[in-house]
This record gives C-alpha cells, sequence and structure tokens, in this order.
C-alpha cells in the first residue's frame, strides 16, 4: 500500500488536536476527581461554555481571540466554584454516583438551555489574522493555527502537571487528595482549595474549548459526545497520575489520527475498542492504580 | 474507596414487608389491568416498556450497586434485532421478540465481562463507553437504517393473537412486563438477591465468606440487560419503530432519572418513576428542549433533596409512623 505522506501528516496533525482536546479535558478530569471524588459528567457543557464565551467575547463585545483565551477559563472557572459551592459541596461522604448523577443532571441543564437557544447547528467563530495561513514544510503543509493549538495544550498541560508535582501549593493538593483530614489539622483550608480544584479543573475544560471553536464551530451538542470519548480516554490511562493522563491523551488521538488514514470507517470507534482491549489484557488501566 | 453505608438505599426485606409487597403487587396489578380504560392506551403501554426498563436497571444499581449509565444498548439492541426479524425476515412478533432477547443475553454475557472488571465509578464509565460504541456501530450499520430507523414495523400475529386489536396488544404487553417484574421481584428475594445485597453493602466482607462476586454480579448484570432487552423487544410491537433514540447515551440518562425519581433499590420505584418521566415527556413536548433542562433540574433535586425517590420516601414515612 502506497502511504501518501500529505494525507498522513494532515490526519496526524488532525489527531494530534483531538488528543491534546482529549489531554486537557481528561487532565481536568483526573485533578477533579482527586480531590472531589467526583467524576464530572458536566466536564463537556463546560467545554461548550468556554467556547460560547469567545464566541460572545467577539460577536457581543468585540473582544478577540487572545482575550477569549484569558477571559473565558478565568469565567467559566467562577462559574464552576459557584456549582461546586451550591451543588457539589453537599455531596460529601456519600457514594461516588451520586456525584456523576448530579453532574449529568447540570450537564443536561446546561446544555438543555443553549439548544433552546442556539438550535443544534454550529456557530462560525473566525480564527485571529495572526494565525491563520500555514507553512509548507515540503513533506506537508502546516497550518500555523493547528501547530499553535498544539503547542499550546502542550505547555498547559505541563505548565499543570508541574505546578500539582513541583510547587507547594501542589504539594498541599496531593497531600489534601490523600488525607483530607489531617491536611486540615496543619491548618489549611481545604474546602477552599476543593473549590479551587473544581474551578481550576473546568477551567482547563473552557480553555480547550477556546482553542476548539476555531476549528470545530460552536455547538450547544460539541461537548456532549466529546466527553464519553474523554471517559473512555480516562478508563485506559486511569486517573492516578497527572503525566499519565496527558500521555494517554495525546497518543489516543495521534492512533485515532492513524485510524482515519488506514481504515476510515473505524476513526470514532477506535478509542472504544482501544479501552476494551486495554480492559481484557490489563483491567487496572495503563497507569496500573486499582479503583 | 469510601463505604457504601450512606447510600440511603434501603432494606428492609423482613416477612411483613414481604406480605406488604404482595398485598401492593395485587394493587398494582388490578390498576393496570384497569388504566387503559381511564387513560390513552398507548401511553400506558409505552410506560410500561419503560418500567420493566427501569426495573431491570434497578436491579443492578439498587440491588447490586452497580451504575450502568449504557443500559440503552440492551435496550436499543434488542429493539432493532426484533424489528429487523419482524420485518426485514417477515418472522412473526414472537419470534422477534425471542430473537431480540436472546440477543440482549449474548451482549449483556460480553459487555458484563468486560465491565464487571472495574469497579465503581470506573463501571459507569466503562458501560457508557461500551453503548456508545454500539450506538457509532449502529449508526454506520445496514440494517438499523441509519437516521431513519426501521419504520412500519407491522403488528402480525402473536401466537393466533391479532396485535392490530388494541385491547389484546394492551394486555400482552402488560403480561410481558407482569413476567418480568415477577422474575426480579423473585430473585431480589431469593438466596441470589441476599448476596447481592451483601455485595453491595461490603464486597471484601463477601469476598472473605467465599463468596465469588464477581459470578454474582455478572449473573445479575445479565439478568439485568436481558431483560431491559425485553422491554426493548416489546416496545418494538407498540412503538412499530426502533431507532437511534433507543441506543443514545440519552435513552441510558432517562432510565437512571426513572429509577433515581421513583426511589433506588425499592420494588415499585421504577414503575412509579416510568410513568411520572414518559407521563412528563408527553405533556412537556411541545416545549422542546426544556424537557431536557427539566429532567437536568429533576436530577439535581433528586440528588440533593430526595435521594429515595417517591416510593422509597412513602415507605419512609409509613415505616416512621407504625
Amino acid at each position: 500500500m502506497a502511504i501518501n505522506t500529505q494525507a498522513l501528516m494532515a490526519q496526524l496533525l488532525v489527531g494530534l488536536i483531538n488528543g491534546s482536546f482529549y489531554a486537557l479535558l481528561s487532565l481536568g478530569l483526573a485533578v477533579i476527581f482527586g480531590m472531589l471524588n467526583i467524576i464530572n459528567f458536566a466536564h463537556g457543557a463546560l467545554y461548550m461554555v468556554g467556547a460560547f464565551v469567545a464566541y460572545f467575547l467577539l460577536n457581543l463585545l468585540g473582544l478577540n481571540y487572545w482575550w477569549a483565551l484569558l477571559i473565558s477559563p478565568i469565567a467559566v472557572g467562577v462559574f464552576g466554584m459557584i456549582l461546586e459551592r451550591a451543588f457539589l459541596q453537599w455531596l460529601t461522604g456519600l457514594d461516588h454516583l451520586y456525584g456523576l448523577l448530579l453532574t449529568f443532571g447540570l450537564a443536561l441543564i446546561i446544555q438543555g438551555l443553549f439548544q433552546n437557544y442556539f438550535g443544534t447547528s454550529g456557530l462560525p467563530y473566525e480564527m485571529p489574522d495572526t494565525l491563520k495561513g500555514g507553512t509548507n514544510l515540503g513533506f506537508m503543509f502546516l497550518p500555523t493555527y493547528r501547530a499553535w493549538v498544539i503547542l499550546f495544550s502542550l505547555v498547559v498541560c505541563l505548565a499543570t502537571w508541574f505546578v500539582i508535582e513541583k510547587t507547594r501549593l501542589g504539594a498541599y493538593l496531593r497531600a489534601a487528595t490523600e488525607n483530607p483530614t489531617l491536611v486540615r489539622a496543619f491548618g489549611i483550608n481545604v474546602p477552599r482549595m476543593i473549590t479551587l480544584t473544581y474551578g481550576l479543573g473546568v477551567g482547563l475544560a473552557a480553555l480547550a474549548g477556546v482553542l476548539s471553536a476555531p476549528i470545530n464551530q460552536v455547538r450547544p451538542l460539541m461537548g456532549a459526545d466529546l466527553i464519553i470519548v474523554v471517559f473512555a480516554v480516562v478508563v485506559i490511562g486511569g486517573m492516578g497520575s497527572i503525566m499519565g493522563s496527558i500521555i494517554t491523551g495525546f497518543m489516543l488521538g495521534v492512533i485515532e489520527g492513524l485510524t482515519k488514514y488506514f481504515y476510515p470507517e473505524a476513526s470514532n470507534t477506535v478509542v472504544f475498542v482501544l479501552m476494551l482491549l486495554v480492559l481484557l489484557v490489563k483491567p487496572t488501566g495503563l497507569t496500573g492504580r486499582a479503583a | 474507596m469510601t463505604s457504601v453505608t450512606e447510600n440511603a438505599i434501603p432494606i428492609a426485606n423482613d416477612r411483613k414487608s414481604f406480605d406488604d409487597q404482595l398485598i401492593a403487587f395485587a394493587l398494582m396489578t388490578a390498576a393496570l389491568i384497569a388504566l387503559p380504560w381511564i387513560f390513552y392506551p398507548y401511553f400506558v403501554m409505552q410506560a410500561l416498556c419503560f418500567a420493566l426498563f427501569a426495573c431491570a436497571f434497578n436491579l443492578l444499581i439498587g440491588y447490586g450497586g452497580l451504575l450502568s449509565f449504557g443500559h440503552a444498548m440492551f435496550m436499543g439492541t434488542a429493539s432493532y434485532i426484533s424489528a429487523h426479524t419482524i420485518k426485514a425476515l417477515g418472522m412473526p412478533p414472537e419470534v422477534g421478540i425471542l430473537a431480540g432477547t436472546v440477543t440482549a443475553l449474548l451482549l449483556s454475557v460480553a459487555t458484563g465481562w468486560i465491565a464487571i472488571r472495574r469497579q465503581g465509578i470506573y463501571f459507569s464509565m466503562i458501560t457508557l463507553a461500551l453503548s456508545q460504541l454500539l450506538y457509532l456501530v449502529y449508526t454506520q450499520a445496514k440494517f438499523t437504517h441509519g437516521e431513519d430507523g426501521i419504520q412500519g414495523v407491522p403488528h402480525g400475529m402473536f401466537l393466533g393473537l391479532d396485535l392490530s386489536n388494541t385491547p389484546t396488544l394492551y394486555y400482552l404487553i402488560l403480561s410481558f412486563f407482569l413476567f418480568g417484574f415477577l422474575v426480579i421481584f423473585r430473585t431480589i428475594n431469593s438466596p441470589f438477591g441476599e448476596v447481592l445485597k451483601a455485595i453491595r453493602e461490603n464486597e471484601q466482607r463477601a469476598i472473605s465468606l467465599g463468596y465469588k462476586t464477581e459470578q454474582y454480579k455478572l449473573l445479575a448484570f445479565v439478568l439485568s440487560g436481558t431483560l431491559a432487552g425485553l422491554a426493548g423487544a416489546v416496545k418494538v410491537l407498540v412503538a412499530q419503530n426502533a431507532s437511534l433514540t433507543d441506543v443514545h447515551w440519552s435513552m441510558s440518562g432517562e432510565v437512571v432519572l426513572m429509577t433515581l425519581v421513583g426511589g433506588l433499590g425499592t420494588v415499585f420505584g421504577p414503575v412509579v418513576g416510568a410513568f411520572v418521566i414518559v407521563g412528563m415527556q408527553q405533556y412537556l413536548a411541545p416545549f422542546g428542549q426544556w424537557v431536557t433542562v427539566i429532567q437536568g433540574v429533576i436530577f439535581v433535586v433528586c440528588v440533593l433533596a430526595f435521594r429515595r425517590g417517591i416510593v422509597g420516601e412513602i415507605g419512609h414515612l409509613l415505616r416512621r409512623s407504625f
């Protein structure tokens, strides 16, 4: 089989982009799960809200992409903290399943509201001028915006990893994940840390939303199917390690891209099939922490 | 792992409550025999199919403590197979229902075997991902006719009964529902059901007592998936179609909602919940996506303030006052 380098590289690029969304979203899920013991089903909905905030900023206030990249994660993060204070904090001590059900309800509310006003079709979001165009690398054409998304997501993921694994704040966070009562006894305000963690996690989702707006259009259900793929990513990688989430996310994106080239019919199911295989071979997931 | 004792899923299984349940069962049966003369029969039939679906789901969560977020795959698959067998292969409805239910059984053996390898939240995510996988397969498969679904499935003759006669159809559907309900009722009151509850309360201890918990969980999963399949196969006779809606994740969410509203781990809760939710969808249909928003609100309210559900709350009040 002759390999068309141009087409293969193009699909690999798309795969890396999807991989960066998987990484950003599963990273947020892992951080939230660590602190709140909740699987945040609203993650996809908040990713969508992130993209919509960018859309509103541009079309209502005339604030461009770069502002959106800054404001949207903060706005959604604050919204998430309000959700945590208003709803999620009451679930402490209850079985895991109630967190899943509550956040599923929140996702239905948020997605339903947006569908009421914006239907199901996509709204275009224009790419910033500085990121238009591309470079011809000889073996492939590299669109600037796509390169930017991959690079920027990678930087954000690594920065998050650095904060959690290498700083004092991250040490508190990891300690509170292991034993919240003991950390509180040391005089650290754990409930506030939990709220901030939830804000950080959904802020990352919103950031992914802004990054995807110029590529995928802005749709009320853009996060609904994505979150299920991200769940599969999380099952494959496990939520025990931050770096594990990042690597698994990018890796699965690449595999999906390759499938799109070699066997396009299976490209949207390949992640689920891989999840099946991983569960058959190594039920605890690749990073291996049982749960 | 947090313990599951905070679960708020009550168990009261002495002799007295068993007798109470038999009385409630008699009352429910009487009501369901009379109901089509009061309400639009198609509404009641649809609600009965969902009630069976919810009861099957409840067997897994309420008694096994396993939250499946992919139960639509059993209902939807059985729907498709049953509709295809009746319409495209020209078989009578009894063969269609059998084919759909058996397929759901095989599917639940395969998916259950994989999903029970993980517990808690991972189990939910795996079942959701598996059902999404099937959904994507069905969007591409030929026999499902993609977005159109399988439309206009003929009623036909069920073992000599003419199903185009509405009362005949109604009492057939009711018989299927009561059959499924009694299977579940028998299961939860059997030694097997007791072991299942023990696993839900404390799996480690059940293992230490020598129970092979994996086998119990798998059997519960298969039973639940098969009966959910039966509900889907029977639904074809009512709706006369099978479509992607029945396999979509939102259907998996709906069955969770029905069970939660009625009362997780109660015998009659899922039935009540199914009638409430199907009724709500019927009356709110003109409001479009607001139905989704309202469903979301019900989820939030139930989880925060109403974890026992309607039937659980009634049972709690009765127990307190006597």
